[in-house]
């Protein structure tokens, strides 16, 4: 735990003209699950994808396990939003997990029946053994999600980077995502995810990020997730809804 | 019919169209999950200033010399429309509908002038806005084969690739693709397969032998490796009976055949294909209703 598999010094990141990140610092420690916390438009993406190169960065440097992200790269699991792509694509669901050995796999060489199981096995740990043979353009939102967490389990990666995984997902596919998520903190891995329901951010994270085009606050959740700090992030006229909330089910009582 | 076959020219014009066609529609899948169909229009009508530039220059038809030409004029407007999108306000859309009519008209102009200089009447140039396939004489019909083989191949080996480059960009880029020389080698090879088309299809219509047949097979499968592969199918047929069809008359341009008979295909498909073709999703929902009707009747007369 001491010393950083994660270095962001510095940081900047605009679209057009307009600077969305600035004056990112951060360090954050192996085996920790991270949720990076903050209102639309504070730049959650786009630090992700700054930080993983998909997104040109105007100044600073991060630094993965102590190396550019080039060298790391191989260590590095990237789950995109599920936006990002088009599910009318004609393939399967075991088809698409096996896209995240294609790496290893190699360049201009064609998956193995080994591969093809290694992807099989990533999709029954998801519960989507049954879907396998699914085109993704019928599955629902929640099993789409998984398939993508399935295709990123399969890279065996160090360090995973998730955008939004719990977005429009079932009760059912969130609880299934938040025990991978466990499970790969509890074997070492390193986790950061963004995340945008302040409700459950304790529940789910040991850390926390607090971000609006900076980073707030940044540490262990149990100190750093505060009423003071969330309006901070938020801005200070947001109304803390865990409070209202609170009300609500007791005057049910 | 059998005559026509039976001269050697027309044989090898005829190979050289359906292996056109082969390319195209592979090359037109790609466009397509690229959502880049108006594009692919675009740079074939960017294409024709470049050709009659070429001939200009080096004052004879010489395929490969004008082919390049076409494909630095086709680049250039591709350049252009990137550069537009980027650095003004104007949208896609509007850069490409720019591009392809500015380019065309350049290109309709120096026609003109080509067509008024000595000996380009007989140059044979105005085969390229609608396609001339009869045209070719064997030295062309090998360049075009050559180029059109190593487009295929190219898709062929780095299926898994491409692939991967069409679903998921920035996944790719995560796992160590490189996206920007996927993109130079995907303009590449639409600009390649468009240039050596333009003979025998023409600028006008080149789009349609990349559109056409991707769509028409999106009818057919959920699998891409498939869909590719009918694509492919569905062009090489196409370019194969469109220049049989305008062999029988003389002096019939090949391009405007060449996409009847594509359009032909996909009118089946778009009746009769397995996925969501129109008769098909018919007859399955009537089917589900009945279904659906009978178990409620039964359901009734039991309860």
């Amino acid at each position: 735990m001491a010393t950083p598999i994660l270095q962001v010094e510095n940081l900047s990141a605009s679209y057009r003209k307009n600077t969305v990140l600035h004056d990112i610092n951060f360090e954050v420690n192996g085996g920790s699950l991270t949720g990076i916390v903050g209102p639309n438009g504070a730049g959650k993406s786009t630090l992700l994808k700054t930080i993983l190169n998909l997104h040109p960065s105007l100044t600073g440097s991060v630094k993965f396990f102590g190396l550019p992200f080039i060298k790391a790269k191989k260590r590095i699991g990237y789950v995109p939003q599920r936006g990002s792509v088009d599910w009318d694509f004609p393939t399967d669901a075991l088809d698409v997990v096996t896209m995240g050995l294609y790496g290893q796999i190699g360049w201009l060489r064609r998956p193995s029946r080994l591969h093809k199981e290694r992807a099989y096995e990533a999709l029954d740990k998801m519960g989507m053994a049954d879907y396998a043979n699914r085109q993704i353009s019928q599955l629902s939102g929640g099993q789409q999600q998984r398939v993508f967490l399935a295709r990123a389990l399969v890279q065996d990666a160090d360090f995973y980077f998730m955008d939004e995984p719990l977005a429009g997902v079932d009760a059912a596919t969130e609880r299934a995502i938040m025990t991978i998520l466990k499970e790969l903190k509890a074997i070492g891995k390193t986790v950061m995810v963004v995340h945008h329901d302040l409700q459950t951010v304790e529940d789910y994270f040991d850390h926390v990020l607090l971000l609006n085009r900076t980073v707030i606050k940044h540490g262990k959740t149990e100190q750093i997730f505060t009423r003071e700090n969330i309006a901070n992030t938020y801005g200070g006229n947001m109304r803390w809804m865990g409070e209202e909330q609170r009300h609500a089910v007791h005057s049910i009582e | 019919m059998l005559s026509i076959l039976l001269n050697s020219n027309t044989g090898w014009v005829l190979l050289s169209t359906m292996t056109l066609g082969i390319a195209a529609g592979t090359i037109g899948c790609m466009a397509y999950w690229k959502r880049q169909n108006l594009m692919s229009d675009a740079l074939s009508h960017a294409a024709l200033p470049g050709v009659v530039i070429a001939f200009l220059l080096i004052g004879e038809k010489n395929l490969l010399i004008l082919i390049i030409g076409a494909a630095i004029s086709a680049l250039i407007g591709a350049f252009l429309i990137q550069w537009i999108t980027t650095a003004s306000r104007i949208s896609e859309d509007s850069a490409m509908g720019m591009v392809l009519a500015i380019f065309y008209g350049f290109g309709i102009m120096l026609l003109t002038i080509a067509n008024r200089s000595a000996g380009g009447n007989q140059s044979g140039l105005d085969g390229f806005i609608y396609g001339q396939a009869a045209a070719m004489v064997r030295t062309d019909v090998i360049t075009m084969l050559v180029l059109a083989l190593i487009v295929v191949f190219i898709v062929f080996i780095g299926f898994k690739e491409w692939k991967l480059y069409l679903f998921d960009g920035q996944f790719a880029k995560g796992i160590g693709l490189s996206l920007k020389g996927m993109n130079t080698l995907y303009t590449a090879v639409l600009v390649t397969t468009i240039v050596i088309g333009i003979q025998a299809v023409g600028v006008i219509l080149m789009a349609a032998m990349l559109i056409i047949p991707a769509v028409s097979a999106r009818y057919w499968t959920q699998s891409f490796k498939i869909m590719i592969l009918l694509s492919a199918i569905f062009g090489g047929l196409a370019g194969a009976a469109g220049t049989l069809i305008s062999a029988l008359g003389s002096g019939l341009p090949t391009g405007p055949f060449i996409v009847v008979v594509g359009a032909g295909f996909f009118v089946v498909s778009l009746i009769f294909g397995k996925e969501k073709g129109i008769l098909i999703h018919y007859l399955q929902f009537k089917l589900h209703q009945r279904n659906q009707q009978s178990n409620t009747q039964t359901l009734k007369q039991e309860g």
